[in-house]
């Protein structure tokens, strides 16, 4: 590719894809599309060009092809004759090009697909991340997200999942799922859930590409809200892994480290959403990254504040993972005995009994409070459930640092 | 497009539960869809210890009492509808009333390749 097209294709692609997508009704035919309008250009704007607005060019190429590709196949089958026609004859203009991509997003992550098939379609489709690169990411064979991306667009097709961005009376519930999507990829590469990797930058750089991207599209308090909290954990990468690769702790993190341009954004974006007065789960979480954020050490940080926004948050989303972070910030604020209390009210109900982090932090607060019996017991436990490299040597760490001197 | 949305639930508390609709809530609600224009058929079914179930294997009739299969949820009526897309059958097969105490299964109907 000549530099010029290379440029217009990272800037281009997929909003050309999202408006053929819209204008072809099909994912497969717009990708050939994208692909057969890109073929032509090469070969054209080298002696013609490149044309005033390269967009709109490559969407009437990519769907003059899909057109004709459509009436070749039509001798075989008569019913795409139709489709052809009607294609042909609809009238498209370049308006709607930022709708398209809001709706290829809101279509990736419609909750009638398989959850385990929102992710690889969204990195695909909107991200233009390959199968393989997906794959990678995710430690799944490629095989296995081909076949998941697959069978979301055959859901797409068969059950006619409409290609639009939802109802306001629908946004709410469907937003969360856009959100909920985007989360999980940038937690996918901030604390990869096996192997040796503690963070996969790719995955985090994605996500808050997406971020940033439906913030465009959509300000929505939540959208500012999750947006920050990613900036904010972004923020400390830097300082949570030492050199030789281990895990440092929030307390133990050498601060100066901490980027601080993204902490100004992050921090920002969290007053914008929290003045809205609409903010939610994911705003709440960022004004917790925040605080911590702005606290130039563990002990002078307002811990009274970040119990009150836990409690906060627990009304909006009651969940012990939650509950087991604000026993974190309680113990801060008032002693590892209060915390620990908390962290044994969660188990004795039988909740996060497989959940390392919770064992990890009643070992944490035993060791504190000198009880170094249970202390082992604790870090064993949570030993024995964490499947990722630096994690494990984390806790074996502090195991070892038990041993009586 | 035509879809069919199936209503499941546990015969045992289908009509019995706190949220369970009475049978003038689900005839309004059929009417209303049928007002909007997109009612194809709805009925609701009696209960699966009425079911019996036929194959025909080489040549030859099997009649059995009972339904396909024993689940613990049982198909209780149906709704074929005519919408625009998904989204709009969702939207009116979450408005069955028993969607509250059952399931309401969404599912395109297929075209014959002819």
């Amino acid at each position: 590719m000549t530099p010029p097209i290379e440029t217009i294709y990272r800037r281009e692609s997929r909003r050309v894809l999202a408006t053929l997508i819209r204008l072809l009704g099909d994912f497969d035919l717009a990708e050939e599309a994208l692909h057969e309008a890109f073929l032509v250009a090469m070969q054209r704007w080298e002696h013609d060009g490149v044309p005033s607005n390269p967009r709109a060019w490559l969407v009437s190429t990519g769907r003059f092809k899909a057109i004709d590709r459509l009436r070749r196949q039509a001798r075989f089958t008569p019913l795409l004759q139709a489709q052809a026609d009607a294609l042909a004859a609809a009238d498209w203009d370049d308006e709607d090009v930022e709708d398209d991509r809001l709706r290829l997003i809101f279509t990736c992550c419609h909750p009638a697909l398989a959850a385990d098939a929102q992710v690889p379609l969204t990195l695909r489709e909107i991200c233009d991340l390959t199968t393989e690169e997906i794959a990678r990411a995710f430690l799944v064979p490629p095989a296995t997200i081909a076949q998941r991306i697959v069978r979301a667009k055959g859901k797409i097709r068969e059950a006619k999942i409409p290609y639009q961005v939802p109802s306001l009376a629908e946004l709410p519930e469907r937003l969360d799922s856009v959100l909920r999507v985007i989360y999980l990829v940038f937690n996918e590469g901030y604390s990869a859930s096996m192997g040796a990797d503690l963070t996969r930058d790719d995955l985090t750089r994605e996500a808050i590409r997406l971020g940033r991207l439906l913030l465009e599209l959509l300000p929505e308090p939540e959208v500012m809200g999750l947006l920050a909290l990613m900036l904010l954990h972004e923020s400390r990468r830097p300082a949570r892994t030492s050199a030789g690769g281990e895990l440092v702790l929030l307390d133990e993190q050498d601060r100066a480290l901490w980027d601080a341009s993204l902490i100004a954004e992050g921090c920002a974006l969290v007053e914008q959403a929290l003045t809205t007065r609409r903010f939610g789960p994911y705003g709440l979480q960022a004004a917790i990254a925040a605080v911590h954020a702005e606290a130039p050490s563990a002990e002078h940080t307002d811990w009274p504040q970040i119990v009150g926004l836990y409690d906060v948050l627990l009304r909006t989303v009651p969940s012990p993972v939650i509950e087991l972070n604000r026993a974190v910030a309680l113990a801060m604020r008032d002693g590892p005995l209060a915390g620990l209390q908390q962290v044994e009210a969660i188990l004795a109900r039988g909740e996060l009994l497989d959940y390392h982090l919770a064992h990890s932090a009643r070992g944490e607060f035993c060791r504190q409070l000198g009880r170094l019996d249970e202390a082992r017991l604790a870090y064993e436990k949570a030993l024995s459930l964490t499947r990722q490299t630096p994690e494990k040597h984390f806790l074996a760490r502090r195991l070892a640092s038990l041993t009586p001197i | 497009m035509k879809y069919l949305c199936l209503i499941y639930s546990n015969e045992q508390v289908l009509h019995t539960a706190p949220d369970s609709p009475a049978d003038p809530e689900c005839f309004a609600y059929a009417q209303s869809v049928q007002k909007s224009g997109r009612m194809l058929a709805a009925e609701p079914l009696e209960s699966v210890s009425t079911a019996t179930t036929v194959r025909m294997r080489n040549g030859k009739l099997s009649i059995t009492d009972g339904p396909f299969a024993e689940t613990k949820e049982q198909l209780a009526g149906f709704y074929l509808i005519e919408a625009r897309d998904l989204n709009e059958a969702l939207q009116v097969a979450g408005g069955i009333p028993a969607a509250r105490v059952g399931s309401v299964e969404v599912r395109p109907v297929r075209q014959l390749n002819l």
